[in-house]
């Protein structure tokens, strides 16, 4: 009974399955699919390393605070970073009394309230606090910016596909729209053609558009690619503050686990050397 | 115990003797994991997944409570909660991400220990129970794992909470009730978020529960091996501890040096790079998919994109889905081949091998892939093969095939010589 019920229900799913695919084979075939822009002009992350990249990845300070530099003189003024506090940045080579001027002379202040009136108001920053954010909320944030939200850029390397290497070929890939672009895929009013964004236009025009935007203290020189490196080197960080820590742990690990499966391996072959012993040997009579 | 030569435990100390009295427990633990378990000699690697799985159900629980010391099961900052504990909590990166990554290596280990099962005929008589209790498990499993990927609360937490949950609207009449039950509210917020956890937390320690019972009913009839032939003599088996604890052990610290790798090197490979930006339920993610061990089921439901009679597609799709897994329930009665092991049955093994394994992959592909073409195609085929070949080859072949000559006891498959000769 159980396997007259089993066939028929059987029968009828893959009956249903094998008639949707013919109706949905015939229609591939009469009508194929047009290619949509998207699929033609988009373009995957261009190959750049990291000194982060890999096992052995680890952050360059130096680079980290070129890239702190230039999300504080560039980015920070329309994109936040809020699960970053200032006193983080100790970990990237600022020492206390940095973090300290660094917070208090941050453009934004922090919110607060005035301890006299219980107004809101702001005040200087604290190392303590996290980073404030450039607008008071997302309405204000997507009024100044043609209606698209700037995004917090905390987590921005792990929160989009391509990590790194697409935040950096998104700062450097805007360009002129090729001639034969569709209508509808033409960036429209306050929108910009870049083949590395999923959908090709984005509301955030070239923010690294011309070289010595900042002035690297190390006297790095400051080319636009130098200047996007370093950006998205420190987004790396931003987002994963622990990664160093996470390879130098793995390694430790790794090592341990080693030793310790190489002697299990090494006892489990001596308790059963006995029963091995009995085994047939290859190619003997069976 | 069923194998009359076991051996039985003994107290060693008068402690130990005190202990049988009153509650034997450490007899309980030598009878089901230790000496006193007679196992098969002959068991291969493929033996080795169900105590994986169970380790890394301990990984999971432990990792698990750890986490929910710090984590905040409130919508408004539950996403903040998670990093929280990435970054300011001691080691809470590495808690994390072992629970996370440990969700997938549970997977991989239950499927491997499934895929034993489905080749070896371990689901057949007289191990039906062990078979339908693993279900039971694995049913659990995905519940828990479904839950617990909507805790963080990023954009593929809710919408992948939101898809899943309304899924359920596509049945008629309870559909919308069952839904609005399911996320005690009409889309998932603070209710469902919180539900979510209570059973996050719940489930694990239920399948820890039903793999009791799993391991008991396991140890009355004793473990299947790989020629599927009832062991019938003390030289068919050894004792489970130190033979088994040693290979079991071995293999375990391989396992987790790839759990390792996976951790501390990939920790976000098997993740979606969507679920690191807070849940807005104003912006729909380009593509929203499950987890990877999901997929399979996932392509399933996509693939019925037609109606049949007044039966709309989507409720096709959850019917096909659900029946895709409750069909393992009637498995034992469905091959009726008394040859357990898929070596000895020549088209068996070929339709395992060639049929439904290209078929899973082919799902767990496609169910991971955009719903566009060719995807949804191939689905649809490896589909329509799934299905006939649980509920049409299976019971069919059990006629038709002429096994191969069954080897008359495992001590003659390993050694060559027969059971009372072998020395
Ligand atoms: C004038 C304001 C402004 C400045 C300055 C600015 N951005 Fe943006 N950015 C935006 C807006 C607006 C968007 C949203 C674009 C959209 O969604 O169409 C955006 C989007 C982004 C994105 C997300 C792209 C995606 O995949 O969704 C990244 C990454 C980014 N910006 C990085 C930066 C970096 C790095 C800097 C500094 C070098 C910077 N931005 C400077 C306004 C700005
Ligand atoms: C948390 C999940 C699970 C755990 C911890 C677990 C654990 C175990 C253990 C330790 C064994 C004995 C050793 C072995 O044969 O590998 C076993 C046997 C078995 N399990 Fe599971 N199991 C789980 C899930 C499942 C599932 C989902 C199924 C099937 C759908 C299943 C089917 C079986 C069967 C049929 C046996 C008997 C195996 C044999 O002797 O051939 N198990 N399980």
């Amino acid at each position: 009974m159980v396997r007259i019920i089993g066939m028929l229900v059987g029968l009828f799913f893959s009956g249903w399955m094998l008639v949707t695919f013919v109706l949905g084979a015939t229609e591939f075939v009469t009508n194929p699919p047009a290619e949509t822009a998207e699929h033609k002009f988009h373009l995957k992350p261009k190959k750049v390393a990291f000194p982060s990249d890999g096992p052995l990845g680890k952050f360059d300070n130096q680079q980290l605070q070129r890239g702190f530099q230039v999300y504080k003189e560039v980015c920070a003024a329309c994109h936040s970073l809020r699960l970053v506090a200032f006193r983080n940045l100790q970990d990237i080579g600022y020492n206390e009394d940095e973090v300290k001027a660094i917070a208090a002379s941050w453009v934004i202040e922090t919110p607060s309230v005035d301890p006299a009136t219980g107004e809101a108001s702001s005040r200087p920053s604290l190392p303590a606090d996290k980073f404030p954010k450039p607008f008071a909320n997302d309405i204000a944030a997507a009024a100044a910016n043609n209606n698209a939200i700037p995004p917090d850029l905390s987590l921005i390397t792990k929160a989009r596909k391509g990590g790194a290497p697409y935040i950096y070929s998104l700062l450097t890939g805007y360009q002129d729209t090729p001639e034969d672009l569709p209508e509808a895929n033409q960036p429209g009013p306050g929108l910009h053609y870049n083949p590395y964004f999923p959908n090709l236009n984005l509301a955030m025009a070239s923010p690294l558009a011309s070289e010595d935007m900042v002035s690297y203290s190390d006297g790095t020189q400051a080319s636009i690619d130098q200047m996007a490196k370093d950006v998205s080197a420190f987004l790396v960080w931003s987002a994963e503050p622990k990664l160093v820590e996470r390879h130098q742990t793995g390694w430790a690990v790794i090592a341990f686990l080693l030793i310790a499966t190489i002697l299990a391996y090494l006892s489990f072959r001596t308790i059963w050397a006995d029963v091995k012993a009995e085994k047939k040997k290859k190619g003997a009579e069976g | 115990m069923s194998f009359p030569w076991a051996k039985e435990y003994k107290p060693a100390t008068e402690f130990g003797q005190w202990m049988d009295e009153k509650l034997p427990l450490p007899r309980f633990i030598y009878n089901s994991l230790g000496a006193g378990y007679p196992a098969p000699r002959n068991l291969n690697y493929m033996w080795n997944f169900g105590s994986l799985a169970g380790i890394f159900l301990v990984v999971q629980i432990v990792t698990g409570i750890i986490l929910a010391m710090h984590y905040a099961a409130n919508a408004n900052i539950a996403f903040d909660s998670v990093e929280h504990i990435m970054r300011d909590v001691n080691s809470g990166w590495m808690f994390r991400y072992a629970h996370a990554n440990g969700a997938s290596f549970f997977f991989i280990a239950i499927y491997l220990h499934i895929g034993r099962g489905l080749y070896y005929g371990s689901y057949k008589a007289p191990r039906e129970m062990i078979w339908l209790l693993g279900v039971v498990i694995y049913l659990l499993a995905m519940a828990t794992a479904f839950m617990g990927y909507v805790l963080p609360w990023g954009q593929m937490s809710f919408w992948g909470a939101k898809v899943i949950t309304g899924l359920f609207e596509a049945i008629p009449l309870v559909g919308k009730p069952i839904q609005e039950l399911l996320l005690g509210g009409f889309a998932p917020d603070n209710a469902a978020l919180n539900r979510f956890f209570s059973l996050h937390y719940l489930l694990p320690f239920v399948m820890a529960g039903v793999i009791i019972l799993h391991i008991w009913s396991l140890h009355i009839p004793g473990s299947n091996n790989p020629t599927g032939v009832d062991v019938k003599g003390p030289q068919d088996t050894v004792p489970f501890h130190p033979y088994y604890t040693a290979k079991d052990g071995w293999t375990l610290g391989l396992a987790l040096i790839f759990f390792s790798i996976m951790l501390f090197f990939l920790p976000n490979f098997l993740g979606h790079a969507e679920n690191y930006i807070p849940a807005n339920p104003l912006s729909t993610p380009a593509n929203i998919v499950p987890e990877w061990y999901f997929w399979p089921w996932y392509a399933i439901l996509r693939a019925f994109t037609v109606d049949f009679l007044f039966i709309p597609a989507k409720l096709l799709g959850v019917l096909a889905m659900f029946s895709a897994i409750l069909v393992w329930f009637f498995l034992p009665w469905l091959d009726r081949s008394p040859v357990r092991s898929g070596d000895y049955r020549p088209r068996f093994k070929k339709f395992f091998w060639f049929g439904l394994i290209p078929c899973i992959l082919v799902l767990g592909y496609c169910g991971g892939a955009h719903a566009e073409e060719p995807f949804v195609m191939m689905s649809q085929i490896a589909t329509a093969y799934y299905f006939a070949h649980f509920l049409i080859i299976l019971p069919l072949l059990s006629r038709i095939e002429k096994p191969e000559p069954l080897p008359n006891s495992i001590t003659e498959a390993v050694t060559g010589k027969p059971l009372e000769q072998a020395s």
